[in-house]
């Protein structure tokens, strides 16, 4: 069985981290923005993967799942900090959080 | 007639995979934007069982667009999807800037890859069976890698803890608010 070599998937890999950067950089709901990072880590993770397959190794998948995790806990704070805004009634655009500005 | 079906497989998931990424960008909703990160995952999940990485496919599956895309979903159903169209206002200097540094990194990593990896990247080594599986990948997080699991523990637990305490906080203020509300209310029934 042999499909695509490992190129192809770093290829695919290379356009997701691009889009979800395109995603952080270019919406202003702070929700989005965390979507767009998910998808960002997940290239990262393809390319990981993809790699552990070429070389044999599968110490590139144990640095995927760590990878998983720490995404996890990404999500937990990002998503708690997003809430805490919006009990606080402010509003929810990364352009107008300015409150930390010196 | 194998290697034809792993190419169409290959194909499908990874058109499905970069479509959803873009539509993940480009909704106004976030509901559907996260409905559409879940059809990323699945998708990912086909691309990394075609890598033979059995146990992170289903740990993909389980723990990604399973427990955090619910997470997710609860939070912007909590908040309301508020739209947030990406391009309303009309483009503005961020807006150009944005997707000239998004260009600029993907043609960063394609050329990376075309020059730095190009030729090398062909063959691929030989694995078997066991590759990937939880038995490699538990002896592996045990002995080599011990250090790293037990910080990642560490980092899930911290991780928590900061969540109770970031919606502790925003509860006190809801309080706060609800008491000064309250006084308000009483102050201007005794004028």
């Amino acid at each position: 069985m042999r499909g695509p070599d490992v190129t192809w998937y770093l290829a695919v890999a290379g356009v997701l981290f691009a889009t979800g950067s395109l995603g952080v950089l270019l919406r202003r709901s702070p929700l989005i923005v965390l979507l767009s990072l998910e998808i960002m880590l997940n290239g990262a993770n393809l390319a990981l993967i993809a790699f552990a397959r070429q070389q044999g190794d599968a110490e590139g998948q144990i640095f995927a799942l760590a990878v998983m995790a720490v995404a996890a806990s990404e999500v937990v704070v990002g998503l708690g900090l997003i809430v805490a805004l919006a009990r606080r009634n402010v509003a929810l655009d990364v352009d107008k959080l300015t409150t930390l500005r010196g | 007639m194998a290697n034809f079906v792993v190419w169409v497989v290959w194909l499908a998931a990874g058109l499905a995979c970069l479509g959803s990424g873009v539509a993940v960008v480009s909704f106004t909703n976030p509901f559907f934007s996260a409905l559409a990160l879940i059809a990323n995952l699945g998708s990912l999940a086909v691309l990394y069982l075609l890598l033979a990485a059995e146990f992170v496919a289903a740990a993909q599956v389980l723990v990604y667009a399973g427990a955090v895309m619910v997470m997710f979903l609860f939070v912007i159903a909590y908040l309301g999807g508020q739209a947030d169209a990406p391009w309303a206002g009309g483009p503005t200097w961020q807006r150009w800037a944005a997707v000239i540094a998004a260009g600029a990194l993907l043609l960063e990593i394609v050329m990376v890859i075309g020059f730095k990896a190009g030729g090398r990247l062909s063959d691929e080594a030989d694995i078997t069976e066991a590759f990937g599986s939880p038995a490699q990948l538990g002896r592996l997080f045990l002995t080599d890698h011990l250090l790293a699991f037990e910080i990642t523990s560490f980092v899930l637990l911290i991780a928590a803890i900061g969540g109770v305490i970031l919606g502790a906080h925003s509860r006190r203020a809801d309080q706060v608010k609800e008491v000064e509300a309250l006084q308000r209310a009483q102050e201007a029934a005794r004028v």
